[in-house]
């Protein structure tokens, strides 16, 4: 206890310390990466940017952001870009390309394309990895634990909490998956009036017992904390609280929704040419099969696949076991048909 | 006027040696002159907030009625459209127009936003448009109207065209509309969204709801407390005032994060129930509509209890007790006497809480679950994650006008003067 | 028999208003009392019992880059926008409560309007007007807005000390020969420095406490304490955010501290 104050001055004081010596500036080229922060900016630091500087002396500064191109309109509307390199979303790469925010993708940089998994590379961006939304229990609160995405909106099987995201993006497509709509009729279903009312029907007959989340953060969350017994996750948040926290958390891959997470480099870079080489590099089979030993999402090229250890592959969202009932994000659909589809899912929300 | 006037020589001059058309000259120049230099001194302030204030939110405004994406992009088509007559279909000038343009456009890196412009009215519209004009770059012959048909069946759809054109006309009534769930549709008269689409009508009367609640909720909760506080002894009562000063000083943040905590499944309030037994289950108490007007009377309730304390503070003792010594019962003479003579401080308190939480924000969004967004909630959404400016313009100029209309009503009634601080 | 009856309802009332009081001032206090101890908690639950006293989290806000940067920047920010808020909103109180200002009924509400106006309004204005300006994302966009913000308070707390003002001092001090500006100097301001201290005080307080603002225009290098504690809740929720929590209220009651104070040496309206 003696040394309560004291520690408590020195933590006051190396504070001080820190805020005074604020650094100077570096001289040469700095790239600013933007990015969603939290585990994926540590591995994208780990896997790219700390090799990538100690081979080419490039310094990155990084910053985090929390989606969205409205930052990024209104960086590019004034002339006044100061990103190099942004971390994007499907939609956004896709938006962000057609609204001119994006510089457009020579494809010839990445050298031979053969074995990128078919819709990796955009006009304007080029996939960084493999997400996926996938459920996931707590197999000390649930010893025979769910298998099919069907048992997620089977409340008289399982009963309990289930923890959703607050999005009709990916809960609508679970709810036709659940209803018996097979993973390539999934969108076909969604685009006509007919199919949102039977997805939000599906919905309905769970909404009592839905915990609604909004931050990647909050799912492993709400399930630690015993409050949902099963919930939708980003898989690579389950993943790490079970390789970092070591719970006993058990992924359930059928009817996985999977998509791209992209690199793109804004319109007015200052540093577009130096972003470019990055992206070819960072895309390069040997080191973007890095990322998959710090994060458990895939790389978007076969090349790369065998260079991964076995037992981080069997993780990742690509794995065959995996894969076999799995759903790409259609981000057309979603780009063209969010605004409205979100319009009745908020409605249905608040009803 | 009695008073020795200044003269333009500079000297003193009697009263009398002046007429009187002089006389009201100088004192007009004087009286001028004074107004002039207090106006100076205001000046900068004025000047400052038209920069920053009032030409933002000026423009933003401005923006709920503005069409610019479309006759920008494209200028011919839109042009040629205003034209039409929508009775037959388009003819092939406009077509080809049409055509030209898109390419242009495309070419032009302006199509992405026109895109997401014509999908606020028809969410086919975005794909339909990005399409043709990929298929019209690599299409090489010279009939336009056909190129355009070709690309896609679409455009021998008059409704494209209606939107089309309805798009290109500036200024629009189409976002004022959209903000109240309504549209103008084929016939051109307004139409409802059908309700499982109306938003933001259900968001307005959500928060107008939560801001009457809130409002009541503090009134009832502060009145008894402002009263004792306005007539313990003083030492008492300024003692028992730090425990309303302390959270009225704290940060919004910290006390909205201070709900948080006590109020989760197993926060604070919840472990404390099931702790002794009375809950088995943790009761839902945020996340939802109970922890939004719980965070917000919490909040506001400081500001209700300063302003009806500080006009109860000032009340003499004296008429009660003249109304109680005349034969008035204590509870007749309460209500006819003394709570009369606190309506402005009830005022005062019941305007600003409901005009504050009109606009709230961070605790809605931070204690409230999925039925439970403000108004404020919904236009930053647009502004930030949509990108629909218009639409954002529209909630905001109705927001606005709802505000302003409640400020100039207190500012009659009250006066803006009468607002304090601490 | 009646006279008895309404001594009791009124003794019976008056007890239920120091009940009702005690528990409304109860429901304001303590959320704030509860979770300072928890701040010390050494486990990450948010609840009582504690499983022991550590000051853990208080070392990991501390620490961490972001808590500084975010306590820098809240603390740049706030002083410059005070400082600018408080100029504007002297000087323009100094003309308001002159005799002859034009146009009082106008133009006071107008300066008072910022106060009113939500602010996810004047945000999103701010945002759309000086996108191209390239103010987004930048400290002298945000400190501008926190001006807007900050100048109200100003603007209320010099009239309120103008207004017990006497003026045949200045006129006194201009018949004597003073110029206008050592009037102001020597006369005017130490009489009002109080009221200003106090408005600047506010002002610094509304800037210290702002998120919208920063939300809608603010980037990752303009984060502050509000704006961290904002995405701490949404995110993931550590008791670091508690220990911040409270070294902010230890640090807005010194602020009040240092209001209440200046009001005492000049009687003012601070309760």
């Amino acid at each position: 206890m003696k040394t309560m104050p004291k520690t408590n001055f020195l933590a006051g004081a190396s504070m001080l310390a820190t805020l005074l010596a604020a650094g100077p500036l570096h001289a040469e080229t700095t790239l600013s990466v933007v990015t969603y922060g939290g585990a994926f900016e540590n591995a994208v630091q780990e896997a790219y940017l700390k090799p990538y500087a100690k081979a080419t002396g490039t310094e990155f500064s990084l910053e985090a952001y929390d989606g969205g191109l409205a930052k990024l309109a209104a960086m590019v509307q004034a002339n006044n870009t100061s990103w190099d390199l942004i971390d994007l979303e499907s939609n956004d790469a896709v938006a962000g390309c057609d609204e001119g925010l994006l510089m457009p993708l020579d494809e010839s940089i990445l050298g031979d394309t053969s074995d990128f998994i078919p819709g990796s590379i955009g006009d304007c961006a080029v996939a960084s990895m493999i997400w996926s939304t996938v459920f996931a229990y707590d197999k000390e609160a649930l010893a025979t634990g769910p298998t099919l995405i069907s048992d997620f909106f089977d409340t008289d099987k399982f009963p309990g909490k289930r923890g959703l995201r607050k999005s009709p993006k990916g809960t609508l497509e679970w709810a036709l998956l659940a209803d018996g709509v097979s993973k390539d009729k999934v969108y076909d279903v969604l685009a006509t009036k007919k199919g949102l009312d039977r997805a939000f029907r599906q919905l309905d007959a769970i909404k009592q017992d839905i915990i609604w989340w909004e931050s990647g953060a909050q799912a492993p969350q709400l399930l630690a904390d015993g409050a949902v017994v099963m919930t939708q996750a980003y898989n690579g948040r389950i993943h790490d609280s079970v390789k970092n926290d070591g719970s006993a958390f058990v992924t359930v891959w059928d009817g996985q929704i999977y998509d791209y997470e992209w690199w793109g480099v804004p319109a007015g870079a200052p540093n577009a040419e130096e972003a470019f080489e990055f992206i070819a590099y960072a895309s390069r089979a040997d080191v973007t099969s890095q990322l998959s030993r710090y994060i458990s999402y895939a790389p978007p090229r076969k090349n790369a696949l065998p260079l991964i250890e076995k037992d981080i592959l069997e993780d990742l969202p690509t794995a065959d076991a995996n894969f076999k009932n799995a759903v790409q994000i259609d981000v057309d659909f979603w780009v063209d048909n969010f605004d409205v589809i979100n319009k009745r899912f908020q409605v249905w929300l608040a009803r | 006027m009695n008073e020795t006037i200044p003269t333009p020589e500079g000297g003193l001059a009697a009263p009398d040696a002046l007429n009187d058309a002089e006389r009201l000259q100088a004192y007009r120049r004087v009286k001028r002159q004074e107004s002039r230099k207090a106006l100076l001194l205001a000046a900068p302030l004025l000047l400052f907030l038209l920069i920053t204030f009032i030409a933002p939110i000026g423009t933003l405004l401005l923006r709920s009625v503005q069409n610019p994406e479309v006759p920008l992009a494209l200028p011919e088509a839109t042009k040629l459209l205003q034209h039409w007559d929508e009775a037959a279909m388009p003819d092939a000038d406009i077509y080809a127009a049409m055509a030209q343009d898109l390419v242009q456009a495309s070419k032009q890196g302006k199509l992405g936003r026109v895109a997401r412009r014509m999908n606020f009215y028809n969410p086919a519209m975005r794909s339909l448009l990005l399409k043709t004009a990929r298929k019209l770059k690599r299409d090489s012959r010279d009939d336009l109207q056909a190129a355009l048909l070709a690309s896609d069946s679409r455009w021998g759809d008059k409704e494209i065209w209606r939107v089309l054109k309805r798009a290109g006309q500036s200024p629009t009534p189409d976002y004022l509309l959209n903000a109240v769930d309504s549209y103008v549709d084929k016939t051109g008269s307004v139409a409802s969204l059908p309700p499982e689409e109306s938003v933001y009508l259900a968001a307005f009367s959500r928060t107008i709801w939560i801001s009457t609640s809130v409002t009541l909720l503090c009134l009832l909760l502060a009145y008894p407390v402002a009263w004792l506080l306005a007539n313990l002894p003083a030492r008492q009562g300024r003692k028992l005032m730090l425990l309303v000063i302390i959270p009225f000083w704290t940060s919004l943040l910290v006390r909205t994060t201070a709900w948080y905590v006590l109020l989760q499944p197993n926060g604070v309030i919840n472990s404390l129930l099931s702790g002794l037994g009375l809950v088995s289950q943790p009761i839902p108490l945020v996340f939802n509509r109970t922890g939004v007007l719980i965070g917000m009377t919490h909040i506001m309730l400081p500001f209700m209890i300063l302003a009806i304390y500080s006009v109860m503070k000032g009340i003499s003792p004296v008429y009660l007790r003249a109304a109680q010594s005349l034969g008035a019962k204590p509870l007749t003479a309460f209500i006819r006497v003394y709570v009369p003579q606190t309506l402005a401080g009830v005022g005062a308190g019941c305007f600003l809480v409901f005009v504050l939480s009109l606009g709230y924000y961070i605790t809605p969004a931070l204690l409230g679950g999925a039925g439970d967004e403000m108004i404020s909630q919904l236009i930053s959404i647009q502004t930030n994650q949509q990108l629909n400016w218009g639409l954002a313009g529209a909630l905001s100029a109705y927001l606005v006008i709802f505000t302003a209309i409640f400020y100039f009503i207190f500012n009659r009634l009250v006066g803006i003067d009468r607002l304090r601080f601490g | 028999m009646k006279s008895h009856y309404w001594s009791r309802l009124e003794r019976w009332s008056a007890r239920w208003v120091r009940v009702h009081t005690a528990v409304v001032l109860f429901f304001l206090i303590a959320p704030i009392l509860i979770i300072i101890p928890l701040s010390f908690n050494t486990s990450t639950y948010f609840s009582y019992p504690m499983d022991g006293v550590s000051l853990r989290w208080y070392q990991a806000a501390l620490f961490d880059d972001q808590w500084q940067r975010a306590l820098l920047n809240s603390l740049g920010i706030g002083f410059a926008s005070t400082l600018l808020a408080t100029i504007l909103g002297t000087l323009a109180a100094l003309g308001l409560t002159r005799p002859g200002f034009p146009l009082r009924g106008l133009i006071m509400p107008l300066l008072i309007s910022p106060m009113i106006i939500p602010i996810v309004v004047v945000a999103a204005g701010f945002y759309y007007i000086f996108a191209p300006f390239g103010l987004v994302d930048s400290y002298l966009g945000v400190i501008l807005a926190h001006t807007v913000l900050g100048t109200p308070f100003v603007v209320i707390t010099v009239c309120a000390g103008l207004q017990s003002f006497d003026h045949s001092l200045t006129r006194a001090a201009s018949g004597l020969g003073a110029t206008p500006w050592v009037c102001f100097r020597r006369v005017t301001l130490p009489l009002i420095t109080p009221s200003v201290a106090t408005g600047a005080i506010f002002a610094f307080a509304t800037s210290f406490d702002e998120v919208i603002v920063v939300l809608f225009i603010g980037g990752a290098e303009q984060r502050t304490v509000p704006r961290q504690m904002w995405s701490g809740i949404r995110d993931q929720i550590d008791p670091s955010i508690l220990a911040v929590a409270t070294l902010l209220i230890l640090f807005v009651l010194a602020l009040y501290g240092c209001a209440s104070w200046l009001s005492n040496r000049h009687r003012n309206e601070m309760p």
